[in-house]
């Protein structure tokens, strides 16, 4: 028998949460999904996912409002957490959107807006017109990600797996120690967090087809257990 | 490693039903459009657009239905297109499961409408539906017109203009569709798509006139679309997705196969 898995996915007025919780329930016929601003329904839950999509000062506006910051920062603090997108940006101390906003600040560093002359560094090399390389913002569509780390969460999923991305800004930590997962967006970007029982993704699993489902199938396993390896 | 380029299936839904004729092989019901969206998620698609073109607004409420089902099952991206007139509208396909509206004649009639939306629910879900034709200019650089009501109306705004503004409202993407190509299966207008493309930093995704997998191909080498969008020779089978990606792929064009 399996048992079944409670997860809180926090509803703070944010983007299509109707996505993430039927992707949890397809991934894995144990998760029992909330969507929900109920502090007790998410103190009480077994996994915590914070998604998000808009701008970092409407996010953490409707968390203050709806008096979510101390709940989600025990949930972070407790048990297996999963950030998404603009729930990644936020676990940071401070992001440079809507003229600076700060966040949660649970894992030091920033969030910083893509520059408006972002181009290609390999086609750059080889000649080409910096006008035909010029990449766009947002950085949208399906991009590899390559992990920096041994993680349960990355369980099943091939290196270099190509996930779905829609964002502007990407987070910075300060220490290179938190970053589970990169990409290369005209430079090497940040895409993947995990410290202790939080694990983070600036690409979205509920719209990334196989490879997301298998990450949300591997969060509601996972026991929060994670340990730096030294190899 | 680097960004892929997008292939978009497109299905243009009247009532709830698939029009223009699917005609898969195996599919039992080719006029169900989560049987197709089914189909192309299997084949590799990166996202998948639905075209509403009902025109009743009994017949409206079925695409948030179609939209809700498909969200249900199907996790890769889904765009509603489409009579998408009021902040309402925006909302209603959102809290379906469409991760992404497009505006058309709306924007045209009401520019403000887009920036509304836009600051509602943020620039990554708003994208702008651009229906241009190329205007006679005797031997001086092409130009291009906006026009509304499936080609019909001519509107006196300047496509390259047009597009600068709708960024500027924030949209967050552009979807540029060739009314001088549509169905007519020549390939795409290159130069207007790559004009428009050169002109805003945020993505565009080539439609109108596809009739075959160089098309697509030429849509971002020489049209410099970030994706590209093709109705017919998916719905009649003439290619699967997983075909013209294979077929990008051997022209050097990144893909996710």
């Amino acid at each position: 028998m399996t048992t079944s898995i409670t997860v809180a996915v926090i509803d703070y007025g944010m983007g299509n949460l109707h996505s993430v919780a039927k992707a949890l329930e397809h991934a894995s016929p144990r998760a029992r999904v909330q969507v929900t601003s109920d502090k007790k329904l998410i103190a009480n839950a077994d996994r915590v996912l914070l998604p998000g999509v808009g701008s970092m000062r409407d996010c953490m506006g409707e968390m203050h409002r709806l008096e979510l910051v101390d709940t989600i920062k025990q949930a972070a603090a407790n048990k297996p957490f999963l950030g998404i997108c603009i729930g990644m940006q936020a676990l940071m101390a401070h992001s440079t959107e809507n003229g600076g906003v700060n966040c949660l600040d649970i894992i030091p560093g920033d969030v910083e807006r893509f520059s408006d002359d972002l181009h290609d560094p390999i086609a750059a090399q080889s000649g080409q017109p910096l006008a035909d390389i010029r990449l766009k913002i947002p950085h949208m569509g399906w991009n590899q990600v390559n992990q920096q780390i041994k993680h349960p969460l990355w369980k099943n999923i091939p290196q270099n797996q190509r996930f779905y991305f829609v964002h502007s800004y990407f987070a910075v930590p300060q220490a290179p120690e938190p970053i589970a997962g990169s990409t290369h967006y005209g430079h090497p970007v940040c895409v993947a967090l995990a410290q202790d029982n939080i694990f983070a993704t600036q690409f979205h699993p509920e719209k990334s087809a196989d490879a997301g489902l298998q990450l949300f199938s591997n969060f509601i396993d996972w026991d929060g257990n994670y340990q730096v390896s030294s190899d | 490693m680097a960004l892929a380029k997008r292939i978009i299936p497109c299905l243009d839904v009247d009532k709830g039903r698939v029009v223009k004729g699917v005609q898969f092989v195996d599919i039992r019901d080719a006029g169900d459009p989560v049987e197709v969206a089914r189909r192309y998620n299997s084949e590799g698609a990166d996202e998948i657009t639905f075209l509403d073109i009902t025109a009743t607004h009994e017949g409206r409420d079925t695409i948030v239905h179609v939209v809700e089902q498909v969200a249900g099952e199907i996790f890769i991206p889904l765009t509603v297109g489409g009579g998408i007139r009021t902040v309402e509208d925006v909302r209603l396909m959102l809290n379906a499961g469409a991760d992404k509206v497009a505006i058309n004649s709306a924007a045209v009639a009401n520019p403000d409408f887009v920036r509304e939306a836009a600051e509602k629910f943020g620039n990554q879900c708003i994208v702008v539906a651009i229906d241009a034709k190329q205007v006679e200019t005797d031997g001086s650089e092409p130009r291009w017109e906006i026009f509304t009501h499936g080609g019909r109306k001519a509107t006196g705004i300047d496509a390259i203009e047009w597009s600068k503004k709708m960024v500027s409202y924030g949209a967050g993407e552009l979807l540029v569709t060739s009314m001088d190509n549509d169905g007519v299966k020549n390939g795409f207008d290159l130069p207007l798509t790559r004009t428009i493309s050169d002109n805003v930093a945020v993505p565009v995704i080539a439609s109108g006139g596809v009739g075959n997998l160089d098309h697509l191909a030429e849509g971002v080498l020489e049209g410099h679309a970030d994706a590209v969008l093709a109705a017919s020779i998916f719905h009649f089978a003439e290619y699967s997705i997983s075909e013209a990606k294979r077929h990008m792929a051997e022209k050097g064009i990144e893909v996710r196969l």
